[in-house]
């Protein structure tokens, strides 16, 4: 069962009842999910969890939404992987990495839609819709078509092929907008005012939101019941860092695990980087920016959780850093090379702030960190082609492929630490 | 009569500039402040536009000219 009681005001906390709403009708403050924690304590055990299925549905007492309403396609519970070569690289003693490119469309916006979604069926809404450039349309389209819902997904009109295909392939209905991307933001908030459906991250955003909580727990438990020393967190509207610290907060309320110390690191691209430029100028104030860079999946200049992720990183002793596009495909090779995970432009740009972060000292190298690979490589493989390994060509004849390995091998001793391939 | 929910962000060099009063003198548009920040790098407000939706669309406009940056309430809601 679900323990949501009221949705709340993040600024003023008046309440209201759940229902398909985002702001707060006195102030305009966005507006959270609140529980019954004291009904939840005592039901919601260590043992009761892990009693429950191998998906983020094992949370299910914890989320928004009445189990009955899932739409199940296996998202959540992915691996936690301990990262000994890439740590090694970057200069920590201890790294994991919390792999969320196994999801069912290879990124967590598995997650926040599984939510979404279910939570839209249980107030009766037909129809499911949002706004996207990739991750979130894959994961709504493909929700939407288990739960046999009407979908509609509106796109930029310059949205590469695959991305469009991606989408397509679930059978939503594709709607191409003409127009700048601020015209598709503006598009699709009065769309959302107008028909009556559920458009996943804006009038259903606060249960929405709420399914990146499930990688706050998932981390926690799969530590053994404690919290990282320092999480390193992807940032696009900040929802999914502010998140993940509620999530590893709300353990400790629960009694599941002690009070987290941990300190919450976001990573932003330079190309897009409002969240983290605000938090070196030493304000909670930040300054919309126009997105240029390749991790497209980060590329929001307006985050409506700003405010509230550089609250976190205040509260938490945390911080924030930025990788150029360069930098970006080099932490997705270096990834890739280290840890065998092929991953977006957003673990490229998680894995090159985690190296920053260490060698500036933000991140001291025996504080145990765990980076979020929030999505998988194979949506973004135009970051990284011409910049991998080139193949050995030859023809069928041995005596061709010895001499040709040998010279790559040469070639391969002669930068420094470079290894053969 | 229509009404928008909006956010107004301001760089420093506008800070100073009585923009919302000069909305309400310029337009047939009623505003109505909710929520608002200034500190010596951005200012923001957020407020509720009220009026003909072309008087609405025409106030928006003159404010992006001004240099004012003119957002849903809802932040961008495309996401990757």
């Amino acid at each position: 069962m679900s323990f949501d009681r009221a949705l709340r005001c993040r600024e003023c906390g008046r309440e209201y009842p759940l229902a398909p709403v985002f702001s707060c009708e006195f102030c305009f403050g966005p507006l959270e999910v609140a529980y019954d924690y004291d009904a939840m304590r005592g039901r919601v055990t260590r043992e009761s969890i892990a009693a429950g299925p191998a998906t983020l549905w094992r949370y299910a007492d914890l989320l928004p939404c009445d189990p009955e309403y899932r739409v199940d396609i296996g998202t959540g519970f992915t691996p936690l992987q301990r990262a000994d070569r890439l740590a090694a690289a970057v200069g920590l003693r201890t790294l994991w990495l919390k792999n969320d490119t196994v999801n069912p469309t290879w990124s967590f916006k598995d997650r926040v839609v599984s939510v979404a979604i279910a939570r839209a069926r249980q107030f009766g809404f037909e129809v499911i819709a949002c706004a996207s450039t990739g991750n979130l349309a894959n994961a709504v389209c493909a929700h939407a078509a288990r739960a046999g819902m009407d979908v509609f997904v509106f796109i930029p009109d310059d949205l590469e092929h695959g991305k469009v295909v991606g989408s397509a392939v679930y059978h939503p209905t594709l709607v191409m907008v003409d127009g700048t991307y601020d015209d598709v933001n503006r598009l699709c908030t009065e769309v959302s005012q107008s028909y009556p459906w559920a458009f996943v991250n804006i009038n259903v955003r606060p249960y929405y939101a709420e399914g990146s909580r499930t990688l706050g727990f998932e981390v926690a438990e799969q530590l053994g019941w404690r919290a990282p020393e320092a999480c390193v967190v992807p940032m696009a509207s900040g929802s999914l860092f502010t998140k993940i610290h509620k999530g590893l907060t709300e353990f400790a309320a629960l009694g599941l695990i002690d009070e987290p110390g941990t300190r919450m690191f976001g990573a932003q691209a330079e190309g897009c980087s409002p969240i983290t430029t605000a938090h070196r100028a030493g304000t909670l104030n930040f300054v919309p920016q126009k997105p240029n860079t390749i991790a497209r999946s980060l590329a929001i200049g307006n985050p409506a959780d700003g405010y509230y992720a550089l609250k976190t990183m205040a509260e938490t002793e945390g911080g924030a850093e930025m990788a150029t596009d360069e930098e970006i495909v080099d932490g997705i090779r270096l990834l890739a090379e280290t840890e065998g995970i092929f991953a977006e432009t957003a673990g490229g740009v998680t894995v090159a702030c985690l190296r920053k972060l260490v060698a500036s000292g933000a991140i001291a190298p025996d504080e145990e960190t765990v980076a979020f690979i929030t999505g998988a490589g194979l949506k973004t493989v135009e970051a990284v082609a011409g910049r991998v390994a080139d193949p050995l060509r030859v023809p069928a004849r041995t005596e061709v492929f010895a001499e040709a390995l040998a010279e790559r091998r040469g070639q391969a001793a002669a930068p420094a630490g470079a290894g053969g391939r | 009569m229509a009404s928008r929910r909006v956010r107004f962000t301001f760089e420093p060099e506008l800070i100073k500039e009585p923009v919302i009063y000069r909305i309400g003198h310029l337009f047939d548009v009623v505003t109505n402040i909710r929520m608002a920040d200034v500190d010596e790098t951005v200012g923001w407000v957020i407020l509720e536009l009220s009026g003909d939706p072309d008087e609405i669309e025409r106030a928006t406009a003159w404010a992006e000219q001004q240099g004012v940056r003119v957002d849903p309430l809802a932040g961008d809601v495309v996401e990757g």
